[in-house]
């Protein structure tokens, strides 16, 4: 390796060098999503405009609130009366399953610095599952990874909102399914994370608590006794999982 | 409907709702401070259950009781699962297991 003199500019080259690459090595994980925040956003611009919204609303709303069921969730108490409570402890609801996730990122976002609180306010559902569940590619720094995901997948949310809301309207063709993606995103992940581990036994456990509470308790309010009956088992499992568990 | 003010307002604290659930974790638990140790175990094992939350989340408004069964839907996962254990191309496990779903939900 030859030794260069350290200049503003030699410093300059270097980050391009870095943040190139990391985009790069980060890209192909979040082209499922690119697909499916394509066709989710642009749902919600196309709903966004038809209930009589500005699509610069819209579009700033995409980016500070950035939650794909949270928007959806809001496009109705937003034509409503004012009620701030309601909308409120909506939100809330809607979006419980993000406590779970920062839980779980504690650990991994805790040497993020000042990318750290941009990381948290980009953690959704899609950004979340990739950055728990992938490892970065070899060579590649596991912070500047992680935010390389978050930035790239705000970006595809916000782009498609845009292209939803502007033009939704005079766009029409026959995209049934496509929305399948994520699921699909969820499954290779799982099988990720399924081959990495050595104990299966909190997987199991979410699977099957999960199950048990959707049969149990239906599709529309399922999620958070699911999320309360997880972190029950796993706090009275505790001493055993504790002794066997190697992540 | 709602005036100007309200309108923002509103947003306001919808944006506040959402981002109070991504930010309580990383408040309530700084990084400067030791983490409590059964908060560390939590972010230990909660990652495996959380997945596959997920997976079963996107399963919960197939109607296994009416209609096609969930047939397309479990087909295509199968495939996704098939094709991953195989080839473990995760663009190739989505992108096929997507279009197989797509052309199955058209001859269902």
């Amino acid at each position: 390796m030859l030794k260069k003199p350290i200049s503003a500019d030699n410093a300059a080259g270097n980050f391009i060098n870095t943040a190139g690459p990391v985009i790069r090595a980060a890209f192909p994980y979040t082209v499922p999503i690119l697909a499916g925040y394509g066709c989710l956003g642009f749902a919600l611009g196309i709903l966004m405009s038809a209930s009589g919204f500005n699509p610069l609303v819209t579009i700033f709303m995409s980016l500070i609130i950035y939650a794909g069921s949270g928007q959806f969730a809001a496009v109705n108490p937003l034509l409503a009366a004012f009620n701030p409570l309601g909308v409120f402890l909506l939100e809330i609801m809607v979006n419980a399953r993000h406590v779970f996730y920062g839980l779980t990122m504690l650990d991994k976002y805790k040497n993020a610095g000042g990318r750290k609180w941009y990381m948290i306010a980009g953690l959704t559902d899609e950004t979340f599952s990739i950055n728990c569940g992938v490892e970065p590619p070899p060579g590649v720094d596991g912070i500047r990874f992680m935010f390389a995901v978050t930035i790239l997948n705000h970006a595809y949310w916000v782009i498609a909102v845009v292209l939803g809301s502007v033009f939704g309207a005079f766009v029409r063709f026959n995209s049934d399914g496509l929305d399948f993606v994520m699921t699909a995103l969820f499954i290779v992940i799982f099988i990720e994370q399924w081959l990495k581990e050595k104990n299966h036994a909190s997987a199991l456990i979410g699977f099957a608590l999960s199950a048990v509470c959707l049969i149990c308790i239906g599709a529309e309010n399922f999620l958070i006794p699911a999320m309360m009956a997880i972190f029950l088992a796993l706090t009275i499992l505790r001493g055993p999982l504790e002794r066997n568990y190697k992540p | 409907m709602m005036t100007t003010s309200q309108l923002i307002i509103t947003i306001a604290i919808i944006t506040a709702g959402v981002q109070i659930t991504r930010f309580a974790p990383f408040l309530i638990f700084p990084a400067g401070k030791p983490t409590p140790k059964f908060v560390q175990y939590l972010s230990k094992v909660l990652p495996g259950a959380a997945i596959s939350l997920l997976v079963v989340f996107c399963f919960k408004d197939v109607g296994f009781l009416s209609g096609s069964r969930g047939a397309p839907e479990l087909i295509a996962a199968a495939a996704v699962a098939a094709l991953h254990l195989w080839k473990r191309q995760m663009l190739l496990s989505v992108g096929a297991g997507t279009v197989i779903y797509m052309l199955l939900i058209r001859v269902f």
